[in-house]
């Protein structure tokens, strides 16, 4: 235990010594006159990380992606996606169990029953046609239903928008990943690990498209939007959940 | 990279994502609100799986199909007053006038976007709950198609018109609020003519772009 605590150390310190290179690589300041937002203390260094992240992804990902479309016809990609999500729903599962909704655990348990074995080891999914709504679970939103607060907005460098307590849960997320981590063939796993950013990416082509057209100021809108989602993500299946999800506007029809 | 960045994505698929029951119903003014998106919804749908125009990315074509089939059911003003914030009583008629009808073309023009990737994807309506005498309630569907569901819900507010979507909540993200914070940044950059030739601005060069699935 204390070990894995270590190792978790380890890595965060990676995490945020990376950050501040890219800060130092980048010079992104804040636009004159943006009114700083409280949850957004760091805004600065998060500008310009997200710069950095948003030149990765125009030079190297985006391309690399759109070579994955040109190559692979969509049912192979669509395989790929199914695959990931299938195993992903293993981690759903346990997730559910800790944050004490076992009913959406065990669908997300059958998910991967009915995936794995019907669904050719995860390469098609039966189960959402069949009833069993996906659910989406990860280690931040376990600390946040757990009551571990946000705390200040953060930017991580290739991991994007996160937040202190999302910063934990994404380490915590990469270190339990047992089943990529314990492949012993060093190739095969890199290689999976490179087609699973790959598929991530890909699954938002053209969304992200629609984003850059949309956006007045992208920081912001991808910030603001990031912020509220995580939080209606912690609300799910609170009792509660429908007056805390609805925001009241400042000035309503008089 | 989490999972943020579909949002549009889901914009467009959830926006219009209700599988091809086409009875051609139209809502009034008596219409009740889960009943009027349930319809709309219904019919856009059908709409954009029955027509290879829309399914090849023709998005003047779109745009008119959101133009008649969704526009008249909301209330881009009140979007946009809610947006604007304190700024809004700020802004003259003149500006308020041209904010709307030029945000009002940026969603139209992103909806579109998002309703020609439109392809699978089928609609859940939750039920309804609202008391009989409420003036406002939100409408709570889910999109499903590939990939993860899409939860997609309306707010909507009565008026003597009937019942007018104001605002979207798409994977728990409400759009006036996505909008609320670029709205005043950009204001107190350039003012409230600013933010209008930034829409203008915008909205001219996507007019101008290729459509995204040529």
């Amino acid at each position: 235990m204390n070990l894995w605590a270590l190792d978790l150390w380890r890595k965060l310190r990676c995490l945020v010594l990376l950050s501040f290179t890219v800060v130092l690589v980048g010079c992104a300041s804040i636009p004159a006159g943006v009114e700083r937002s409280p949850q957004d203390p760091w805004e600065p260094f998060n500008r310009s990380v997200f710069e950095f992240n948003e030149g990765l992804d125009a030079y190297v990902l985006k391309p690399v992606v759109a070579g994955y479309r040109f190559v692979l016809p969509e049912f192979v990609r669509d395989g790929v996606y199914n695959f990931f999500s299938n195993y992903s729903d293993i981690y759903t599962a346990l997730y559910n169990l800790l944050q004490g909704k076992p009913g959406d655990a065990f669908n997300d348990f059958m998910r991967v029953v009915v995936n794995t074995t019907m669904g050719l080891g995860g390469l098609l999914d039966l189960a959402t046609p069949g009833g069993l709504e996906k659910h989406k679970e990860d280690w931040g939103q376990t600390l946040g239903v757990w009551g571990v607060p946000a705390g200040p907005y953060v930017v991580l460098p290739f991991f994007g928008p996160s937040n202190v307590r999302d910063t934990f849960g994404t380490v915590a997320d990469l270190e339990s990943d047992y089943l990529f981590r314990l492949l012993p063939d060093v190739a095969l796993r890199n290689s999976l690990t490179g087609l699973r950013v790959i598929n991530a990416r890909n699954t938002y082509y053209e969304a992200g498209d629609l984003l850059d057209g949309a956006a007045i100021d992208k920081y912001s809108f991808v910030r603001d939007a990031y912020i509220q989602r995580r939080q209606y993500q912690i609300n799910q299946g609170r009792d509660d959940e429908e007056e805390s999800t609805i925001p009241v506007y400042q000035n309503p029809y008089e | 990279m989490k999972s943020y960045k579909r949002i549009p994505q889901y914009l467009v698929a959830g926006l219009l994502l209700i599988s091809g029951v086409a009875f051609a119903q139209t809502p009034d003014q008596a219409t009740a609100p889960d009943a009027l998106i349930k319809m709309v919804v219904t019919d856009v749908m059908a709409s954009v799986k029955s027509d290879a125009d829309i399914q090849k990315g023709n998005i003047p074509k779109i745009v008119d199909l959101v133009e008649k089939k969704i526009v008249p059911y909301t209330d881009m003003r009140r979007t946009t007053e809610m947006a604007m914030g304190p700024n809004w009583k700020k802004a003259t008629p003149e500006q308020q006038n041209q904010l709307v009808l030029e945000f009002k073309n940026l969603l139209i023009r992103t909806y579109s976007g998002a309703l020609s990737q439109l392809r699978d994807q089928t609609v859940q309506f939750k039920a309804l709950r609202a008391a009989p005498d409420d003036k406002e309630v939100v409408v709570k569907t889910v999109v499903l198609g590939r990939g993860d569901p899409v939860p997609l819900d309306y707010r909507l507010e009565k008026t003597d018109k009937g019942w007018k979507v104001y605002d979207m909540n798409i994977m728990g993200v409400w759009l006036v609020e996505a909008y609320r914070n670029q709205f005043s940044n950009q204001i107190s950059q350039n003012g409230i003519d600013g933010l209008v030739k930034f829409l203008q601005d915008r909205n001219k060069q996507l007019a101008s772009a290729k459509p995204a699935n040529s």
